[in-house]
């Protein structure tokens, strides 16, 4: 018996070895371990053995047999079943830059994006964000700026009017500091505020001049404020948008509504100056026309472009193309 | 305004070879005093190539209207053509000629270009060609005397000379002269500026040239000084080569002494052939409406009564007060004897003149800033001065007229605590130091207890408040010197919960793939029109370009533009958003301006709108109705819906008019969502709350309605949620059809009813009380199930 045992173990091991697919692996449990297989059948004789000690070698080299086939069985299965997958996989592959479709993102304007990452570098400075309106009166635009009627720096503001109230009453802002007014009469001191909005200048258009573009104004007030703490704050600023690499200065300039005034400038890690934007200490006839005290408040102020920060980021030649609203434009930003 | 490096020397001793400056340390200098220089340029070296010719004939080409052919002598006997564009030279003048192979110094190389067939044995050149100036207008005409054939910078004895490009601010007048920069740059380096000329010695016989200011409060000084001994003639060539590196154009000696006090001084001033000044005077008054007068630039300007004229004694108008001199007010080559006029007029009047006549001058700019009322005596020193290097024969007559009106501006007094000086500063400045810095640069100090009494100097009308001398203490102490401090915030920073809301509403648009435009916010007359939305809008009075003067009152002309431009390069089925305002007119003091979204789906339907509006309104907590019976203007009348709060309106949904699509040239279907997010962006939504989700089994109902066409899918939906109750978790429209099949008047509805309980498996009886509960429900509404 004991011969038979292994006469079938090692026939099924052989049969194992060559089968060729996971059906050939099933044939082989099915004629060595199935209800009529050979190993089966060597149990059910075992019964018909004389001795018991007969019983007992062939009982254990059947448990023996059949484990190991059962092994064998598994064993065999897996290693085809990984080579059929392995093969499946193969037939799977496809070029993965053969590319049909793209799933769509939508694209935020390049002033948008400009914009937020200017708030969001002044939020991080402790400014809050207030906007105001695109139509504006005369008073707030320019009377309320120390710009009364005949002002000849208001020749500095190509205006546009329009046909609203009485003639010359109404202007669309040509500066974001109207909303500096606004948020004086609203807001009680402490004030550290940013103001980005759209403005706009009646001039003629050109790669670097826009007729409608965007700004962004900064104002703080409280007790004690310097000239010292603008030329802190813009140098935050600079270092915090451009790159550590980056300084700025402050040089005298004329600005009704400030005094002392400063243009401000950045130096880039090329040595190179841009000049950037306008500022100053908020002229005491401003604070009085917002109804605050300059004996008891003092301020700053400071103003420059959105889209040339765009511009200047994505290197555009051209500032018109930014409102060409093109979506071989738009899709590349 | 040009400031010529040599001038500035004659006056403050600054440069290389006198204090160890170099030139780019006193621009930089001078930027940081507040006089931006913008660039500095080495101007009126010779340019290699370029020699004096003498001009022989000209000759018009039949065939060439904007050019004509000049013959010249080059000084080697060989007469030469050359074609030329400019038309202001007759035979005998000397001109510049850039011979073929010159290398002009804006790059360009002179080749022998032929025109019509005739080539050009070079060029001849303006001023500005040259760098010598601004002037472009001619060919610039050398003097009579100059040598023939050689470089025209050795004939004109041109020395290279570097000029600052200063951007002068409003509130320094004086910086339009050299003489407020040397002063300004005197103060920093702690230097002398030159002595003032000498004071002029007026001699007997009196002669005098009368003045009669009529209105005092636009004229408040005149003054007049007769010289005689004039011999018109050349300007020396230091003064010519000046004059030229500033941008003047050096015509004879006493034109250009003129114009080179106004340019040291910063005082226009206006020399009169005294023997035909009619009455031997003048009259200052404002014009007569109406009034004309020819213009030294050939123009006839109408007056209105706000603007000043000057006129002779006989009352016969000689200039335009303060801005330009008449035609004839010229001293011609036979003048012998001058009427000098220097007068101070009120600036904010001369503005306002200057801009009504469109008449920038280089007299009114500066009168409108506001010269020195009283900066005449050293002016007018200078002038005799300089005259008489060319005219040693000149006298100065007494009788010199000083005609003043009460309306002359004088010094202000100011108090100036240093307290509040260094409060805005941010650093202690003492009495002492403050009268340090501003005392050389002409304000006059008294110390008063702890304050000082400030007296402004008259060439700075600007300073009027103690925070205008805070600004010239900074300005000479130094802005950067001041250091460099952050102030503590004492608000939190962060944006508004609105704008919170706002980038959010855009994040999810970007997310469904739509992409921002930003077009412009003015229309074109017929773009309301085009669009069907109605005409009522607010126009700007003064457009930029006739058309475009309608201010939006609604982002759809604009993006349905952005559509057509698109389409028109071949971009199809584009998306687009953009939040911006718009501005409807109202009878409040402001337009009924609001923030307004606007998404337009070229290539789309009305269904993909409702789905952008949708997920807008659920990621913003949104609730509107949609109302299909309410079809908004310029909208697909059977695809449009208004939105709506309560009452109130707050959007469009749908798809725009075909005949809208067709006025604006656009092909595609295009789907169009309208918002206005000023009412919408200020609804604070309440926080989603959790809802468990359930551990148990879910089962799917599916339920084909046949509906009729009056009834609403939104209220098939609602009878759906409200009878199937709570174990209703999820309910999706998944199938619409419409035939025969579905019968007349109906169509069919398919709906997926996910089913759920929170604490047990459904059973099949579950599921069948809801289908008969639904049934139920819906057969009120003449629906059947299928």
């Amino acid at each position: 018996m004991i011969d038979q045992i292994k006469a079938a173990r090692e026939s099924a091991l052989k049969r194992l070895a060559a089968a060729a697919t996971s059906d050939d692996v099933r044939a082989v449990e099915i004629d060595v371990l199935g209800k009529k297989g050979t190993l089966t059948d060597l149990k059910t004789a075992l019964g018909k053995l004389s001795t018991i000690e007969e019983k007992k070698q062939a009982g254990s080299a059947l448990n023996e047999a059949s484990a190991t086939v059962a092994d064998a069985l598994a064993a065999r299965l897996a290693e085809l079943r990984r080579a059929e997958r392995a093969v499946q996989l193969e037939i799977e592959r496809v070029d993965l830059t053969e590319i049909m479709r793209r799933p769509k993102r939508g694209h935020a304007h390049v002033v948008t994006q400009a914009w937020q990452r200017l708030e969001d570098v002044f939020v991080g400075l402790g400014f809050q964000v207030a906007e105001g309106p695109e139509v504006e009166t005369d008073w707030y635009n320019f009377e309320a700026l120390n710009m009364p009627a005949n002002h000849p720096a208001r020749s500095m503001h190509d205006t546009f009017y329009v046909d609203h109230g009485s003639p010359g009453s109404t202007v669309l802002r040509t500066h974001t500091s109207p909303v500096q007014m606004r948020v004086m009469q609203t807001v009680a001191p402490p004030i550290y505020m940013i103001m980005p909005g759209r403005v706009f200048r009646n001039e003629t258009t050109d790669a670097t001049h826009l007729a409608v573009f965007h700004q962004i104004e900064g104002l703080v007030i409280d007790r004690g404020i310097t000239l010292p703490d603008l030329a802190g704050t813009i140098e935050a600023f600079t270092k915090s948008f451009f790159g550590a690499d980056f300084t700025s200065r402050l040089r005298p300039s004329y600005f009704p509504f400030t005094e002392p005034s400063a243009e401000f400038d950045i130096r880039t890690p090329s040595g190179e100056w841009l000049e950037l934007g306008g500022s100053g200490m908020v002229h005491p006839n401003v604070l009085r026309a917002g109804g605050l005290d300059p004996e008891e408040w003092s301020g700053f102020a400071f103003g420059f472009g959105i889209d040339r920060m765009a511009k200047e980021r994505h290197a555009i030649n051209d500032l018109r193309e930014m409102y060409s609203n093109d979506v071989r434009f738009l899709e590349q930003f | 305004m040009r400031i010529v490096h040599s001038w500035l020397q004659e006056l403050v001793p600054v440069g290389p070879e006198l204090n160890g400056m170099d030139i780019d340390t006193i621009a930089d200098v001078i930027t940081n005093l507040g006089l931006n220089v913008e660039d500095v340029a080495r101007v009126g070296g010779s340019v290699a190539g370029v020699i004096t010719a003498k001009v022989l004939r000209t000759e018009r080409h039949p065939d060439a209207a904007k050019v004509h052919r000049v013959y010249v002598d080059a000084g080697d006997g060989v007469e030469r053509h050359v074609w030329c564009g400019a038309f202001n030279m007759q035979a005998g003048d000397m001109v510049p000629l850039a011979t073929p192979g010159t290398v002009m110094p804006d790059g360009r190389a002179i080749e022998p270009k032929p025109i019509l067939g005739i080539s050009s044995d070079g060029m001849l050149c303006s001023a500005r060609e040259l760098s010598l100036g601004d002037d472009h207008a001619g060919i610039y005409i050398l003097p009579s005397n100059v040598a023939l054939g050689v470089p025209y910078g050795e004939a004109l004895g041109l020395g290279e000379e570097i000029v600052y490009d200063v951007d002068v601010p409003r509130n320094r007048p004086d910086g339009n002269g050299h003489l407020g920069v040397a002063r300004d740059l005197a103060a920093k380096f702690g230097l002398a500026l030159t002595a003032e000329p000498a004071l002029i010695d007026p001699v007997e016989p009196a002669r005098s040239a009368t003045v009669k200011i009529v209105d005092g409060n636009r004229c408040g000084r005149f003054t007049t000084i007769v010289m005689s001994g004039i011999a018109v003639g050349p300007s020396p060539e230091w003064i010519r080569r000046r004059l030229s590196a500033a941008g003047m154009r050096p015509l004879n000696n006493v034109v250009d002494v003129s114009n080179y006090v106004m340019l040291e001084c910063n005082q226009p001033n206006h020399p009169y052939d005294f023997d035909t000044l009619g009455g031997g005077g003048f009259i200052v008054r404002r014009a007569k409406q109406g009034e004309e007068i020819v213009t030294l630039d050939d123009v006839t300007r109408t007056m209105s009564a706000a603007d000043l004229l000057i006129c002779d004694a006989d009352n016969v108008p000689i200039g335009i007060g303060g801005i330009m001199g008449g035609k004839d007010s010229e001293i011609s080559e036979t003048t012998t004897t001058l009427a000098l006029e220097m007068a101070w007029f009120e600036p904010n009047a001369i503005y306002a003149s200057a801009t009504r006549l469109g008449l920038r001058s280089e007299a009114s700019i500066r009168f409108d800033r506001g010269v020195d009322p009283f900066g005449m005596g050293r002016a007018g020193s200078r002038f005799v001065e300089l005259l008489r290097l060319t005219c040693p024969d000149l006298v100065v007559h007494a009788g010199g007229v000083d005609s003043r009106s009460k309306y002359l501006p004088r010094p202000n007094i100011i108090t100036v605590r240093p307290s509040a000086v260094s409060a805005l500063l941010g650093k202690d400045f003492h009495a002492d130091s403050i009268r340090a810095l501003i005392e050389p640069i002409g304000f006059s100090c008294e110390q008063v207890d702890a304050d000082l009494q400030v007296v402004t100097p008259t060439w700075r009308p600007d300073c009027t408040l103690e925070v205008d001398i805070t600004e010239e203490v900074a300005r000479h102490h130094g802005y950067e010197l001041l250091g460099r401090t952050i102030p503590k915030s004492t608000v939190p920073g962060g944006l508004t919960p609105l704008q919170h809301r706002r980038r959010r509403l855009r994040e999810v648009l970007l997310g469904l793939g739509i992409n921002e435009a930003m077009p412009h916010p003015f229309l074109a007359a017929d773009d309301l029109a085009k669009a069907q939305l109605p005409a009522a809008a607010v126009r700007l009075t003064n457009p930029m370009t006739a058309g475009d003067d309608v201010l939006r009152t609604s982002l759809r002309p604009g993006l349905l533009k952005a559509v057509a431009f698109n389409e028109s390069h071949r971009q199809f089925n584009v998306s687009l958003f953009e939040v911006g305002h718009v501005y409807p007119p109202s009878d409040d003091e402001l337009p009924a301006e609001f923030e307004a979204l606007a998404v337009v789906l070229a290539g789309a339907e009305a269904a993909d709108a409702v789905g952008v509006w949708r997920e807008l309104a659920n990621a913003m907590g949104w609730g509107a109705r949609l109302d299909q019976t309410n079809v908004p203007t310029g909208t697909h009348p059977a695809r449009s819906a208004t939105l709506s709060l309560g009452r109130d309106p707050v959007g469009v949904v749908g798809e725009i008019h075909p005949d809208v699509a067709d006025a604006f040239e656009v092909s595609e279907r295009v789907a169009l969502l309208e918002l206005n997010l000023s009412v919408l962006l200020t609804i604070e939504p309440s926080d989603a709350r959790w809802k468990p989700t359930s551990r148990f089994p879910s089962s799917d109902l599916d339920l084909a309605l046949v509906v009729p066409h009056a009834v609403t899918a939104e209220k098939i939906d609602k009878a759906i949620r409200q009878s199937a109750g709570a174990l209703l978790v999820d309910l999706q429209l998944f199938d619409v059809y419409r035939g025969a099949a579905a019968g007349d008047g109906a169509r069919s509805l398919a709906y997926r009813l996910r089913l759920q309980a929170p604490d047990r498996t459904l059973t099949d009886d579950d599921v069948a009380a809801v289908r008969t509960k639904v049934e139920a429900a819906t057969s009120k509404m003449g629906v059947t199930l299928r």
